[in-house]
């Protein structure tokens, strides 16, 4: 049976978890995201489904937590905001490079440094280019909906798992603060410890038996031919994300002359100014991406065909523009538009940039 | 007279000692008269007398042991640097029912990873911890550790540990068994047959009261680090004895109330 409830984004991420048969949550609290770990503290799935939630002593010992918990086959995960975010960077680096499961969520805020709690874009870079060191990749969802913070748990655990690789759902304080009505996804078991023994036993830490060798989780290669093909066997994970995992919406873009590109909550107010713009008789499109990495590089540069220029929105300085201007290659003008520290660009000053840098330009 | 051939003397029945099977037969890569060796060979005899293999997993940690997994037939994660306490929060919480420990150098658990070693003890996570307190970073080249004794020279204080400007060495083993989270705390060494000795039965207790949701226990073994040290194996066994000992006394720190 459908559930419907009004919910904060940051309370359905955290029900949707419980209901994903998530099997431990480690957070440590920083605005604008502490409902999460308030919602499961209050909720205490350890007593229901098993879950664990435990409040950790720093973000960095939670992400390790998460390390610690995916080694085991686990379904873990942990939020934060960016200042704590990047604090993850080592954690999340060690599981791309032990390739291990898991969601890191980021209600991102406005920085750099301790910044502001009103929400930002300004972590797209950090998200999608690596964060941390080394070669890696995340897969990165940006929910615009309270349903998607709650849809895109399950779909994150199973995007995590196929490719073992660590997932981040990069969202902002605007997503996270809003009520919205969710239908909630329906319950699925934790799995036993059966379950993860047949699924993952070929890697995962659950306890050296007679039947198998042992296994071991370490992101450490010292011989360099061993570590670059190593690396190139994670090439091909981000190669086959780029191939099949691509998810983006468009709206109103079939007989549009001139595009808008956002993400997140920004791509919410970008359909506002689209039915503002179209009613000054411009004909405007949105392509809002789903997956920030992998890009929906394709399609842009498909529309580039298409309309006369694009115009990208963002809550930062201008980030993801440069994917952009990537997918374009030149073919059309793609200009940025962005507002930052904070601050939420509204539907008009939006069409105003579009007409002033695109259309006038 | 007749003559004993070697025959005579390697026979099943004349067995008295041999290397648990839980070592992997390889060479370690641990110097010539190290104690990490001894640790790993006292921590395998222990799991295998329990007879603990597939409830065991270990946490090696970023040092010398860093190596650990690929010496300990059982299943192992390898931690960043200083974090192996975190790891094995989420092992132990996630799978109340295996053994569960994390095996760390002085600069590990007590400079980088300080504050996961102390919020794990103090919310009585169930695990052990190994602590190999060589007073020295071993892996990078012998710079100075949080452990490391006034006036000792290391290459990051070439004349010396100065207390004015460097700190006096942290005695977090003191520290921590202060904390109600921790059950079992002890200090040991691997250096003597009766050392090995004690160690492997603090080793046993520890598994056997974090077992027993306790707590943390945590086995401190006082180790040389002959290289880091530049000294001769005898000589840095010596040298311990005199130097660190006095400021690291062996014996149990803490012990559970029921004993
Ligand atoms: C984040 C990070 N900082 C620094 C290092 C470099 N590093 C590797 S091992 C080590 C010190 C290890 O010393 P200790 O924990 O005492 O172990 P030992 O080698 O003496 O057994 C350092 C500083 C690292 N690997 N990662
Ligand atoms: S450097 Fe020191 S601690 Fe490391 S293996 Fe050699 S003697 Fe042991
Ligand atoms: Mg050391």
């Amino acid at each position: 049976m459908k559930e419907l409830r009004l919910m904060k984004g940051n309370e359905a991420i955290a029900e949707a978890a419980i209901r994903a048969g998530a099997d431990g949550y480690f957070g440590y609290p920083i605005t604008p995201q502490s409902e999460i770990l308030e919602y499961l503290m209050a909720e205490k799935p350890y007593e229901t489904t098993g879950m664990v939630v435990l409040q950790a002593e720093s973000e960095v010992a939670a992400i390790n937590m998460v390390y610690g918990g995916a080694s085991c086959g686990k379904k873990c995960w942990t939020s934060s905001s960016s200042p704590g975010i990047s604090l993850k960077q080592e954690g999340i680096s060690y599981m791309a490079g032990s390739e291990l499961p898991g969601i890191i969520v980021n209600v991102v805020r406005g920085g750099p440094g301790l910044g502001t709690i009103q929400p930002s874009q300004a972590d797209y870079f950090q998200a999608t280019k690596g964060g941390g060191h080394g070669d890696y990749r995340l897969l990165v969802l940006a929910p615009a909906s309270v349903q998607e913070m709650a849809d895109f748990i399950p779909l994150g655990f199973d995007l995590a798992f196929k490719y073992r690789n660590p997932v981040m759902i990069l969202t902002d304080g605007v997503i996270g603060q809003m009520m919205e009505k969710v239908e909630l996804p329906e319950f699925t078991p934790r799995w036993t410890e059966e379950e993860i023994v047949k699924m993952s036993g070929d890697w995962a830490t659950t306890g050296k038996t007679p039947d198998r060798e042992r296994n071991i989780i370490s992101s450490l290669i010292l011989d360099s031919a061993k570590q670059e093909k190593h690396v190139k066997k994670l090439e091909l994970k981000y190669k086959a994300m780029e191939a099949d995992e691509v998810r983006y919406e468009t709206f109103q873009c079939e007989d549009a002359e001139y595009l808008l590109v956002a993400f997140g909550s920004t791509a919410r107010i970008c359909q506002k100014s689209v039915d503002i713009a179209r009613a000054k008789g411009i004909k405007v499109g949105l392509l809002r991406p789903i997956t920030l990495y992998p890009f929906p590089t394709i399609p842009i540069h498909e529309l580039a065909s298409q309309v006369k220029g694009m115009l990208v929105v963002e809550m930062n300085l201008g980030q993801m523009v440069e994917d952009v201007r990537l997918a374009v290659n030149g073919k059309v003008q793609v200009e940025h538009f962005g507002r930052c520290g904070g601050m939420i660009p509204n539907p008009d000053e939006i069409v105003k940039n579009l007409v002033s840098k695109i259309i006038g330009g | 007279m007749a003559v004993i051939t070697r025959e005579d003397i390697i026979k099943p029945e004349n067995l008295v000692y041999k290397r648990t099977s839980l070592l992997v037969d390889c060479a370690l890569s641990y110097c010539p008269g190290c104690g990490h060796g001894t640790a790993h060979r006292m921590l395998m005899e222990v799991i295998e007398e329990m007879g603990i293999q597939s409830k065991t997993i270990g946490v090696a940690p970023v040092g010398c042991s860093v190596l650990a997994y690929e010496f300990l037939d059982i299943d192992v994660q390898q931690a960043a640097h200083g974090r192996a306490p975190a790891l094995a929060t989420a092992i132990k919480r996630l799978m109340p029912e295996k053994y569960v420990f994390t095996y760390q150098g002085d600069g590990d658990l007590a400079a980088i990873g300080t504050a996961e070693t102390i919020h794990a003890c103090n919310r009585g996570e169930n695990f052990v911890i190994i602590f190999i307190n060589n007073g020295i970073y071993g892996m990078t080249g012998g710079q100075m550790a949080p452990t490391t004794l006034p006036h000792m020279r290391a290459s990051t204080c070439p004349y010396g540990r100065d207390t004015e400007t460097m700190g006096n060495p942290l005695k977090i083993t003191e520290l921590v068994a202060t904390l109600p989270g921790t059950c079992y705390v002890t200090r040991q060494a691997v250096h003597t047959p009766g050392n090995v000795r004690k160690t492997k039965k603090a080793l046993r207790k520890a598994f056997e009261y974090s077992y027993a949701k306790k707590g943390v226990s945590l086995v401190e073994i006082v180790s040389n680090c002959n290289s880091g040290w530049k000294m001769t194996p005898v000589q840095s066994n010596k040298w311990m004895e005199e130097n660190m000992f006095p400021y690291y006394p062996l014996g149990d720190i803490k012990v559970p109330a029921a004993e």
